[in-house]
């Protein structure tokens, strides 16, 4: 009955539409941590360190204005008189360091508190003095040079990472919670009894929240990647980029039985959601949503790889950033269905029409 | 006539709770039938029978000819439900609603909106269920119930929570619809709505059927005083006494044995006597009519004699 699938999903739609809160959850918060992540950390490697250059330095001043250019990109140079002011300012960290020169030895002052930029002013003086002892020494072509290259591809940024990853969060949020209060609220507003009472089929019914749920999804992946896709954001899609619908239909299925599920156990919508948090929020982290688990302990990359979450962000990341063929994301979709149809099935088991 | 619901010898158990225990009645078409019982008599379950939401232990239940169990989709558009608490669909106005339930059965927009204007929510039509009043979702939820065109509707305590104008709309409302030929059966906790509304009522406890009949039938057959009220301090207790004696024809006094009684609340004196005519005429004669009210036994009697309850609980 093509009629009633129509209607309901027509009536699911507009419920989910006008409900703001549900509009906040599934779209506008999660948008706020790719907006947040995505603005803050831009361009990570390029971040540049402020240094404060006391009376005149000779590497710095004498630098060929090819390398000066060069070498604006990594540090800000500010130039000072006053030496007790400008370490003070590295104390308080307001620079990461700073440099004089005494006779032939140029000293870098800096602070124990921020190391990882220490460490960068640093490695980047000590070429700058290399480069200047071998100029001293009429080396003028270096026997060797290094040219370190980045794998991907060049605009690789933050941006790139951050989107799969929070659209694969908002995907989880929007299609559980949509399954489980679906199911909860329609059974405590006997809208299921009713429906039972009419001549609609069951699978009708399934059909029209399953369509409804992937239609949410793939308006969430347009939303994010549009806005990721801004100039100011910067996102740049790879070729195979369209992959990630098939990836997003097969994960919707997955995350609504899990919603399903937590359905079954639930008898308010209160503790449908508390239940669809526990299992949503931790998934999030234990997938790699909000940052890579290359550092975590091998046993969350253990739990890991049984969370669908898990597989279907490595796999948009595959094939919406990392350029792999459409081939790459066959296995995690073939996953995601499997957990689909196991999770589904049990959640059918425990199906009730009525509260009592 | 057709028999449009028949149910014989039902019987349905919750683990020890024997919610109907051998009930039998039929229902005729065009009839508006009424089921009363406390809570707890097995009227919801009885009607979740008929249904089809419950399958029966044992009995047998045709509703429409047909058995309603198990779900039977060639039955269910023949059949409207409205359900107690109304279940609607989330944020959605009236005329969605409505549109969304009248598809599901294959039922054009059109027949919807001549739904709303039958039920009086046109003008509601784009209010949000959310915002509609107590009488207001009742009807639209009646509206819902109907919108396909059963032959048979299922009226689950359609009036409970509202207030007596907004009964009163919904009873006019409900005699039109049994007056268009649907059969209906209700539900209530109202005796005096199922006396107005109902042609016949069953009268249910502890799961079995006690009475079964049209409300005035099973009122006669109560054969209980008639009380006559007339306002305090036009007669007094004993002349009245002395009336009531003079007035019996078979020697009753009014010493409160069968049902036969004088009393004086301050505001009225109730004389309840089985002989209203000669009381009544004796009134007249010594002008003591003021404020006179003449009321029979009700279902409300019936049903306190029945079950030896009060009807709500």
């Amino acid at each position: 009955m093509s009629r009633g699938l129509v209607s309901l999903s027509r009536a699911m739609t507009l419920g989910f539409i006008r409900d703001r809160m549900a509009l906040f959850f599934t779209i506008l918060f999660p948008l706020m941590f790719l907006v947040l992540f995505g603005g803050l950390l831009k361009d990570p490697g390029t971040s540049r360190s402020d240094i404060v250059e006391i009376g005149s330095v000779a590497v710095f001043d004498q630098m060929p204005a090819e390398a000066k250019a060069q070498l604006d990109q990594v540090l800000k140079i500010d130039k000072s008189g006053d030496r007790d002011t400008s370490l003070e300012k590295v104390r308080k960290g307001d620079y990461a360091a700073a440099v004089e020169q005494q006779g032939s030895t140029v000293i870098m002052h800096y602070s124990a508190t921020d190391q990882v930029k220490s460490g960068i002013v640093r490695g980047v003086l000590g070429s700058i003095v290399q480069d200047a002892n071998l100029v001293s020494a009429g080396v003028t072509v270096p026997a060797y040079r290094l040219d370190a290259q980045q794998v991907e591809d060049d605009s690789l940024k933050t941006i790139q990472f951050i989107t799969p990853g929070i659209l694969g969060w908002a995907i989880a949020v929007g299609a559980t919670f949509g399954a489980a209060l679906t199911l909860v609220t329609w059974r405590q507003k006997k809208i299921l009894r009713r429906l039972r009472l009419s001549p609609v089929r069951t699978p009708t019914l399934i059909g029209a929240r399953v369509g409804v749920s992937i239609g949410v999804a793939l308006l969430q992946m347009a939303i994010f990647i549009g806005i990721a896709s801004l100039p100011y954001f910067g996102l740049k899609l790879s070729d195979n980029w369209w992959m990630a619908i098939p990836l997003i239909v097969a994960a919707t299925l997955a995350f609504m039985s899990i919603g399903l599920l937590a359905g079954s156990f639930a008898k308010t919508p209160e503790a449908a959601s508390a239940i669809a948090n526990l299992v949503v929020l931790p998934m999030a982290f234990l997938s790699g949503s909000f940052f890579p688990l290359d550092n975590a302990p091998s046993w969350v990359k253990t739990v890991s790889q049984a969370l669908p979450l898990k597989h279907l962000n490595d796999a948009m990341l595959d094939v919406m950033v990392r350029g792999q063929g459409p081939g790459s994301a066959l296995p995690a979709i073939g996953l995601l269905v499997g957990f689909a149809l196991v999770v589904g099935t049990i959640a059918a088991f425990l199906f009730r029409w009525d509260d009592v | 006539m057709t028999l449009t619901i028949a149910v014989h010898g039902l019987h349905k158990s919750y683990g020890d709770v024997h919610a109907v225990n051998g009930a039998s009645f039929e229902v005729q078409q065009g009839e508006f039938f009424g089921i009363l019982g406390p809570n707890g008599a097995g009227k919801t379950t009885t009607l979740e029978i008929l249904e089809g939401l419950r399958q029966a232990d044992s009995g047998e239940v045709t509703v429409l000819g047909v058995p309603p169990w198990p779900r039977n989709p060639a039955l269910l558009p023949r059949i409207g439900v409205q359900l107690q608490a109304t279940s609607f669909f989330e944020r959605l106005t009236a005329r969605e609603q409505i549109n969304t339930f009248a598809s599901l059965y294959g039922v054009g927009p059109r027949r919807a909106d001549e739904m709303l204007e039958l039920v009086g929510l046109s003008d509601k039509a784009d209010t949000r269920t959310e915002k509609l009043s107590g009488g207001q979702a009742q009807r639209l939820s009646i509206a819902c119930a109907l919108v396909h065109g059963p032959d048979l509707v299922f009226l689950d305590e359609p009036t409970s929570g509202l207030d007596p104008q907004a009964r009163r709309n919904l009873w006019d409302l409900l005699r039109d619809i049994n007056g268009q030929g649907h059969t209906v059966v209700l539900t209530t906790h109202y005796l005096d709505e199922a006396e107005i509304l109902c042609d016949r009522v069953a009268i249910m406890d502890h799961g079995k059927i006690l009475e079964l009949g049209p409300p005035a039938t099973l009122v006669r057959r109560l054969d209980a005083p008639t009380r006559i009220s007339v306002e305090s301090g036009l007669i007094s207790l004993d002349d009245a006494r002395a009336l009531v004696d003079g007035a019996t024809v078979d020697g009753a006094v009014a010493d409160g044995t069968d049902g036969v009684e004088v009393v004086d609340d301050g505001v009225s004196l109730t004389i309840a006597t089985r002989t209203p005519a000669p009381v009544l005429a004796a009134l007249a004669d010594r002008n003591a009519m003021r404020g006179l009210s003449v009321r029979g036994a009700t279902l409300e009697d019936v049903f306190l004699n029945l079950t030896g309850r009060e009807f709500r609980e």
